[in-house]
């Protein structure tokens, strides 16, 4: 082989550049978080995997219902109806945001922006 | 014909995790066992390919160059030490200008006949075509390492948020590179459709990197925006494949598109170092740029020279001396023999 020099240090370079995972998870690697579901109810507006998959796209519709379209009932698909609200609808369960939905939200790095313009519970109970 | 071709390979590729696990449900065969192994084929393929590249020996210093060399002589004449590198240093430089933002390729031509006439004019669009899709590709592919490490390093956290700063076009917030590299792979396909001298050029192998890399691109998008999965069990397989203890999720079901978008994934891995994609790495053996021009300063032995055997003047002489006599050449009494083994152009008893 011509060049040793360059070309080992070039596959070593290779190798870790897609091996990173591996290294950055060396040593720090966290057990994954569980999210805290309610005690009280069992059962949320639509069915688990779906709000697993599709909480944001609801939560958007939602926001575009009550803010710009003055609707504030929402149907699921079992028939019941729901106020759509955030903070009156989805927190009366969901009450600690800390502990449910920042949960997954840092797990998987997400950015949601809920938190520009809604007061989590905990934040709100501290400033009553 | 090539793009059809192409297409039907990558319209099977997409079937065969649709049916896998769509029908037959075979999650840790398309979730765990392929990714791995194109994975291990990615790697080792291309561990070899640049051992077998690095073991091709360069018999000439051939860079290309388009700029003054250096003048030791002649001082008022100023080098230009990125097209005509002379130190390692400046090819250093070269080769970074060139495998970070395509210099070269900023050079680009087309020849367009208008009438008689051939006109040569500057076109700049498929540096900007490969520079979107390949800086996108890029900054995907780190974006990516926030699935595989548990806590995600603050830098590609930061690195998801930049991206997704665009927050008003709904959630969850679009990707700025997601646009992107559908811009740039777009152009680059609708390129060997449109222009006429570029789609006789291309085979079904240009084709099908870049069906490969729309298809990856279009599932990542259908699956963050439209068909959503549960990011909570894919991130619980992912972080699994990069732990090594690699398990599908329980009691959660993740949807048919993230195993296809898997899948394409480990196909281009797989395909990487048997295809044109292998650039990736030979930018860097590619001898007309990664040589200082330095010719005249200093040597450049071809490494496969191999020794010459050779007589000295006692053994030619000790075996033609009969034939010597015959014809009345005078016989050299004082030659000596000489040890030696054999004699190159470089110097005696020099292995090269």
């Amino acid at each position: 082989m011509y060049n040793a020099n360059k070309v080992i240090p070039g596959i070593i370079i290779f190798i870790l550049f897609f091996t990173i995972p591996i290294w950055l998870n060396f040593g720090r690697l966290e057990a994954i978080p569980k999210p805290e579901l309610p005690k009280k109810e069992k059962k949320c507006i639509e069915s688990k995997e779906y709000m697993r998959a599709y909480h944001m796209k609801l939560l958007d519709d939602w926001r575009k219902k009550a803010i710009r379209e003055n609707k504030y009932i929402y149907t699921a698909s079992d028939g019941k109806k729901y106020f759509i609200s955030l903070q009156r609808t989805c927190f009366k369960c969901h009450n600690d945001t800390e502990k449910f939905c920042d949960k997954c939200h840092n797990f998987v790095i997400t950015h949601p922006d809920c938190w520009d313009c809604h007061i989590a519970p905990e934040v709100a109970k501290k400033w009553q | 014909m090539n793009a059809l071709i192409s297409f039907i390979i990558f319209g099977i590729l997409v079937a065969i995790p649709w049916f896998g696990v769509g029908v037959l449900g075979l999650q840790s065969l398309f979730g765990i066992v392929i990714p791995y192994i194109c994975f291990l084929v990615f790697m080792i393929g291309l561990i070899y390919r640049i051992v077998y590249w690095a073991k091709s020996p360069v018999s000439y210093k051939i860079p290309t160059t388009c700029g003054q060399h250096k003048n030791l002589a002649s001082p008022w004449f100023k080098h230009n030490r990125l097209e005509n590198p002379f130190t390692t240093f400046d090819v250093i430089l070269r080769m970074f200008l060139e495998v970070v933002f395509f210099r070269s390729l900023f050079r680009n031509l087309r020849a367009d006949l208008y009438g008689k006439r051939l006109i040569y004019g500057s076109a700049k669009w498929l540096w900007l075509g490969a520079i979107l899709f390949h800086w996108s590709f890029f900054i995907i592919l780190l974006r990516h390492v926030r699935l595989f490490t548990n806590p995600v390093p603050g830098i590609i956290e930061k690195l998801d948020y930049l991206d997704s700063f665009i927050q008003s076009l709904g959630v969850p917030p679009i990707y700025i590179t997601d646009i992107l590299i559908l811009a740039g792979l777009t152009f680059l396909l609708l390129r060997r459709f449109i222009d006429s001298k570029v789609s006789y050029l291309s085979y079904g192998s240009d084709f099908f990197p870049l069906f490969l890399l729309i298809g990856i691109g279009v599932t990542g998008v259908l699956m963050r925006y439209y068909f959503k999965v549960d990011l909570y069990a894919v991130k619980q397989l992912t972080l699994g494949l990069a732990t090594l203890h690699p398990t599908i999720p329980e009691g959660a079901k993740i949807g048919t598109i993230f195993y296809i978008h898997l899948f394409l994934v480990s196909s281009l891995a797989a395909y990487f170092p048997f295809s044109k994609l292998v650039h990736m790495v030979g930018v860097f053996f590619s001898v007309t740029r990664n040589m200082p021009n330095n010719n005249r300063y200093k040597r450049h032995i071809n490494p496969w020279e191999y020794p010459i055997k050779h007589l000295s003047y006692y053994e030619f002489q000790e075996r033609f001396k009969d034939k010597m006599i015959e014809a009345g050449i005078p016989i050299d009494e004082e030659a000596k023999p000489e040890e030696h083994k054999w004699y190159t152009m470089y110097g005696p008893n020099k292995n090269i």
